[in-house]
Formats: C-alpha cells, structure tokens, sequence
C-alpha cells in the first residue's frame, strides 16, 4: 500500500493567510511577468519573490527542491527562443529558419528567469496549501456551493487509493498471462476495471456522506454550520501588499534600466 | 427511537423483482438486533432505507411504510449512523477531527458546540489520536471507529451496521466489536447489525431477525431461539451458525523438496522502503503453506514476490528445478527480450507464469479481464495458445467444478461476493498451475463459499500442487495449516 503518513511541514507566515489569498497572490504575482518580456523585471521578480518566501519561514533548500524540475524546461523553452526568437543586433549564426542574434540571445534570457518567476510562486504557493483549508475558504470566503466544494475534496482523497488499484491491476494482468502482449488492449482493460472501481467507490462514499446529512434538502434542513471558520484578515492585507510591491520593483526597474519591453511593442 | 416497517418493500430502479418485500417488524428503542438472511434478502437495503438514504423514486419503487422514531428516514439524517463494510470509502476528510465534525456541520450544529463533541465522541469509540492526525495513517479497524464517532457526534440514537468487519483483521474485529458494545451499554442507543460472521455478535444482540428471500420475515426471536430452530435455513443461506463444526484438518505434513525458497529477499514496492528483509522461507511441493501476521507485515507483498509479479528489492525468489521454464524465451512483440533467469520467477514472460505460479487476487475484481464467465476462465488458456475445442472443455469441466454453469455468459463484474470469488480461484486453476498463491481467500465469505474454498484447496493438494495463502482467518488457518510462516510486524 502507498505510504500515507501526512506530511510533516514547519508552519510559515503564509499559512496565516487565508488560502483563497494564494489565488490572488499567484495573479497579483504574474501580471508583470506578462506585460513585459525583459530580463531585469523577471530577475527583479524572482529574487524579491524567493526572498519574501524566506521570509515567510521556508528553508532554502525547500524552495531549491522544488525548483528543480524547471532546470529541465526551462531551458528547452530558452533554446527555442534563442534559435528562432526576433532577431536584431549582431547574427551569431543563421541556418534556414534559424537565427540566433543578440535579440534573440536576450530574449531567450529572459525566457528563462521567466520561467522560475512564474513557477516559483505557482509551485510553492499551491503546493504547500492544505486542501481542506483550501476548501473552506472557497465555500466560506468565495461563497462556492459547499456541495461542489466538499464533494470534490472527498473525490480527491480517493486519488492515492486508484494508484494502489492500478499497480494490482497490472500485477493481475501479468499473473493471468496478458503482460507479454496487446499492451493497449491491456490497458484499456484496466481502464474499465479502474473506472468500475472509481464509480462504486464514489457511490459508497456518497453514501456515506449522505448518511451523514450531506446535502439534505428541505423546509426543516438547518443551515450548514462550519466547525473551521475562514477569514479574511491583516495577514492577507500584508500579503497582498508584499505582492503588488514585488510587481511595482520588478516593472519599474525594467523602465529605470531601459530594457522595458512590452507584449505590445 | 424505534424502527417500523409496515409491508414495507424496495425494488431497485430497472429491476424486476423486489429486493424487500411485505416486510412488517418493529425493533424498540434501546434493543440490539442481528439482521440475518441469505445473499440477496435485502439486508443492506433496509439498512439503507432505516439510514435513508435509499434515493428518492427515481431510484426505486416502495411500497408500505418505514418509520424511524415515527418520521420517514429521510427526514431523520443524524439521528442514524451508517457504518458499512468498507473502511475507505467512508472516510470524507483528510484529518481525524474534520472527518468527525463533517456530519455535525452538515446538521447546522453551531461550531464551538461541535469541537467539544467531536472530542467526546473520539474519547467513546477509544481513538486517541490528536485532531489533525491523518485519516489515511489510520488502519482498518480504526477507520470504522472513525465512522462510529462521527455517527455518535452527531447524537444519533441508532447504529447501523452493515458488515461493519467483514474487511478487518482479528485486531480490527475485536477493536470494533468492543467499541459497539460500550456504545450501546447505555441500553438507549438502538442497534442493527448484518454480518455473516455471527459469532462477533452473538452474545451482544438480544434478538435475531433473519429475511426470508421471497419477502417478509423468516424467523425472529432470541439468538439461541433462532439459532435452534432455524439451523437448517440458517446454514443454508451461508451464516455461520455458532457451534456448527467446519471441514476436518487436511492430514499430512509438509514435504521437504521446496517448489519456492528464498536467499536473503528483501520485498517491498521502493528500495528506499522495504517492507521486510533478509526473508528465508520456503514453499513446499504439493503442501499447504499458509503465510499470517498482523496488517502491515508484508503478507500479501511477500505472496506476490514469491509469484513472480513483484520483484525482489534484494535477494532472490528461487524456483525449483522442475518449475523452471525454457530458458531463452522471446518476450513480446515488439521484438522486447526480457532477459528470462528459468531460476527467478520475477523474470518469467508473463505467459510462463500460466502454468507454473497462478494467483488470486484479494478483490476478485482487480483479476477480470473478459466479459462473460464463460471467458473470463478460457483467458489463460488462449494466451498458453490451446485449440477452441480443448479450450470450451476444459471450461465446461470448470464450470462445472465452481457450480458457475448457469452463469457462464454472465458478465463477472455483476456477480455475487461468493461467485466472484470462485470464478477468481477458476482462473488460475484453469492453467493448472504447480503453485497457487490466494490472498485472503475467505475475507468477507458466507459459510458455504468458504466451504467451497477449502473443497477446491483440498483439490489442489490432491493433485500435487503446493498452496500458499495469505490469510488471518482462523478456521481456515487451523484446517489448512501443514506448513506455516508467521510474519510479526516488521517495522518501527
């Protein structure tokens, strides 16, 4: 069976914020990032970014962990721009469609801080949210029907149990003498298997969840009370705050070092 | 609060015959019944219309009358709690505390009342562990204390139980058993149990009720009344009537020529997180080994190494020399060769396992693969490449053995518990493999497949095939033991 034991995390500042803030924080964060293409803005970005995170409590190496899998796209995002990016300036090599040129060096740069200035906040911000807390706060602070919410965290739960059928379903393929061939028939058989469990289990939690008075309906239904309240507060305020500032520096050194350069131009 | 059904009766949207039917009984407030019948008699559907949550008229038909403290149940959500078989799928949320306040919210029960019964209610059912603790980390048995306590937090004032441990291992049982008892002790909270296992129950129920399975009651009364009278019925509908003796003891003593043995195997799905180490066993020829241990001790991990579905993490899984395949096998298609050690059975091609080491799965379900019965037994043998003819009378014999004829263009999917379970050891016996490894083959059986069970292992050591099987079933472990490899719990 997978092992299950829940992960031990060091509380940070950012968990005294309420989790709906992080939707906006990753929006408030990549605005910048959008409008401009240089590489001073993303570079700006990405250093307040990692710090703000320090800030908030994160380790380093935390954060460098969770970078590490844009060491690999990143770059294959930066040599595309670097062979066929705009070109200007001095022509360092041509061959058919390609051009690699100062312009395009410069943008392929770019590119990549980019990369890591969008990703960081993404990664770091919905990666470390609870999901349970998650999903009060969109119940309760952005007023989504507690039914969709709530049903949905239960679905997720369910996710680690359909790894664990999968692989069995695979051993049981080899056992019955069907690894050796037909490998889509193969899976599309575990598919349907997979698929009949998800459905029954679903409906067994539905069940479950309805005997214990989820989604009654009715004159003598009392409202839905929730046992974890979720608030908006001061920390959000500074949170928030902490992001459109991190976008202001980054956009306004690009202007002061001259390499503003906007999706527009 | 008291349970009333007056000619109550539930037929199932799309089906044609009812699953209840004319059914009047009154069970008081405060009484503990054991809800008794065959396969198929509607006892997990009245439970669910006692808990309703049947559906409304789009998903069947009813005809009479079912109370619950004198209101429809519908109309009663939190004054029953549901527990049913299977410990997963009714956890709802991810932390301990959360997962017992669910029900209280959803009643609108004011939130600085419901921590404090949350709290209350973990005490009742004895899981002593911090609010946030994972739901996922707990075991079994402690799963379905979890859902007791929701169901008490949310003051419900009956209890039940579908099958509530026919998933869990001894230590489970017990834990759920104990916990129902000192709920109930209070002689307020009203109590229905299903189980097939009656034994768990006897001595805690007052009254047996048991569902005639053409509708209405077929005996009602108290245990030793109805376990008197009724014996017959009782054994043939699958319930394990206490102090009715099972099969003989298998005679013999395990051979001395292994089929299986292993040199310092360490098992486990990541290298990083072996399941056990430095294992030593043996699987002797034509013997009956049976493997035991607590959850968690690698049982069923250990079983699939051994069958060659699971790689070794260290050590080796050797296979005697007259199980052995040929040794350069081309493997697959796509011009793939495996490198095949005829010694190591994890390097076996797939096919090769077919006549030499077949399994059967825990859930029978995870091993179906066709779409009738009939296909699903002739799978094995088209891949070993036998003719038709050969095919359709080595199947007929089969279906014979399993008592499955009549089922045989049924899709196995839609079979019953102990259907499924014998078309799964029919399988694996289609291909007369030399070693058969079962994984809990009895979890969650009647009495008569279980009989059936033992018959067909019986069979197998008959005709000189060695069987392994993981198993905490004690009845079987007593009659089938010749060779036994206990596992304690292995780590931390």
């Amino acid at each position: 069976m997978t092992d299950q034991a829940p992960i031990l995390r060091r509380r940070t500042q950012l968990d005294r914020t309420n989790p709906t803030t992080r939707l906006l924080l990753a929006v408030v964060l990549s605005v910048p990032l959008i409008i401009t293409l240089d590489w001073v803005s993303a570079s700006v970005a990405v250093a307040a970014e990692f710090l703000a995170f320090l800030a908030c409590g994160y380790a380093p190496w935390f954060l460098v962990r969770r970078l590490i899998p844009l060491l690999v796209i990143a770059p294959l995002g930066a040599i595309n721009m670097a062979l066929y990016g705009q070109a200007g300036g001095r022509t360092w090599w041509q061959w058919g469609p390609v051009h690699v040129s100062d312009n395009s060096l410069l943008l392929a740069l770019a590119l990549f801080i980019r990369v890591f200035a969008l990703a960081l906040p993404a990664i770091i911000l919905f990666s470390t949210v609870d999901p349970t807390d998650m999903a009060d706060g969109l119940a309760q602070v952005l007023r989504l029907p507690p039914r969709f919410v709530l049903g949905t965290l239960a679905g997720i739960r369910m996710i680690a149990l359909f790894a664990d059928d999968w692989r069995t379903l695979g051993h049981a393929r080899r056992a019955r003498g069907l690894e050796d061939v037909g490998r889509f028939r193969r899976w599309a058989t575990m598919s349907f298997a997979l698929l009949v469990f998800a459905l029954r289990r679903g409906t067994r939690l539905a069940t479950a969840m309805e005997a214990r008075g989820f989604g009654a309906s009715g004159a003598d239904v009392p409202a839905r009370t929730w046992a974890r309240p979720s608030h908006m507060g001061w920390p959000d305020v500074i949170a928030l705050a902490v992001a459109v500032t991190i976008g202001v520096l980054a956009v306004l050194a690009a202007v002061w070092q001259g390499t503003f350069w906007p999706v527009w131009r | 609060m008291d349970l009333v059904a007056e000619g109550w009766g539930w037929r199932h949207a799309g089906r044609s015959t009812w699953a209840v039917r004319d059914l009047s009984l009154t069970i008081g407030s405060g009484e503990r019944v054991l809800l008794l019948g065959s396969s198929g008699s509607g006892k997990s559907t009245l439970l669910h219309a006692f808990a309703g949550v049947l559906g409304g008229s789009e998903e069947g038909d009813e005809s009479g009358r079912l109370l619950v403290g004198g209101k429809h149940p519908t109309r009663r959500h939190g004054h029953v709690g549901l527990v049913m078989q299977d410990p997963e799928s009714q956890v709802v949320l991810a932390r301990v505390g959360d997962d017992v306040a669910f029900g209280c919210e959803n009643l609108g029960v004011p939130p600085d009342e419901i921590w404090g019964r949350v709290h209350a209610s973990l005490a009742d059912v004895g899981l002593d562990v911090p609010l946030d603790h994972s739901t996922s980390a707990l075991s079994g048995g402690e799963k379905q204390r979890l859902a007791i306590a929701g169901a008490l937090a949310m003051r419900a004032e009956v209890l039940l139980l579908d099958e509530p441990t026919a998933n869990l291992d001894p230590v489970g049982v017990r834990e759920v058993r104990e916990t129902i008892a000192r709920v109930v002790d209070d002689r307020r909270t009203t109590l229905v149990v299903v189980e097939h296992r009656v034994d768990v129950w006897a001595d805690l129920v007052d009254r047996v009720l048991v569902l005639a399975p053409d509708g209405g009651l077929l005996a009602d009364g108290t245990p030793a009344e109805v376990f008197g009278a009724h014996r017959d019925e009782l054994l043939r509908a699958g319930v394990w009537v206490p102090g009715v003796p099972l099969p003989d003891a298998i005679a013999g003593s395990a051979s001395t020529s292994p089929m299986l043995s292993t040199r310092g195997l360490s098992i486990g799905y990541s290298p990083r997180h072996p399941v056990r180490e430095g294992l030593e066993v043996v699987i002797p020829e034509a013997t009956s080994t049976v493997i035991t241990g607590p959850n968690g001790a690698g049982k069923t991990t250990l079983a699939l190494t051994l069958a060659g579905l699971l790689p070794p993490l260290a050590g080796e899984v050797d296979a005697a020399e007259l199980l052995r395949p040929p040794a350069d096998v081309r493997v697959g298609m796509l011009r793939r060769r495996r490198r095949v050690q005829p010694a190591h059975p994890h390097t076996w091609a797939s096919r090769d396992l077919l006549a030499r080491i077949g399994t059967v799965f825990q859930e029978p379900e995870h091993q179906f693969v066709a779409a009738t019965v009939a296909d699903e037994i002739a799978v094995g043998l088209r891949a070993l490449g036998w003719e038709p003819g050969r095919i359709a009378t080595r199947v007929d014999a089969l279906l014979e053995t399993l008592h499955l004829t009549s089922l045989s263009t049924t899709n196995p999917f839609t079979l019953s518990g102990g259907e499924k379970r014998r078309l799964s050891v029919g399988t694996v016996l289609a291909t007369a493999p030399r070693v058969i490894v079962l994984d809990e083959p009895t979890f969650g059986q009647d009495r008569n497949t279980w009989i059936d069970l033992v018959g067909l292992v019986r069979q197998m050591l008959g005709e000189g095939r060695s069987v392994v099987s993981v198993t905490h079933d004690r009845a079987y472990i007593e009659t089938l033991a010749q060779h036994h490899i206990p596992l304690a719990v292995a780590r931390d």
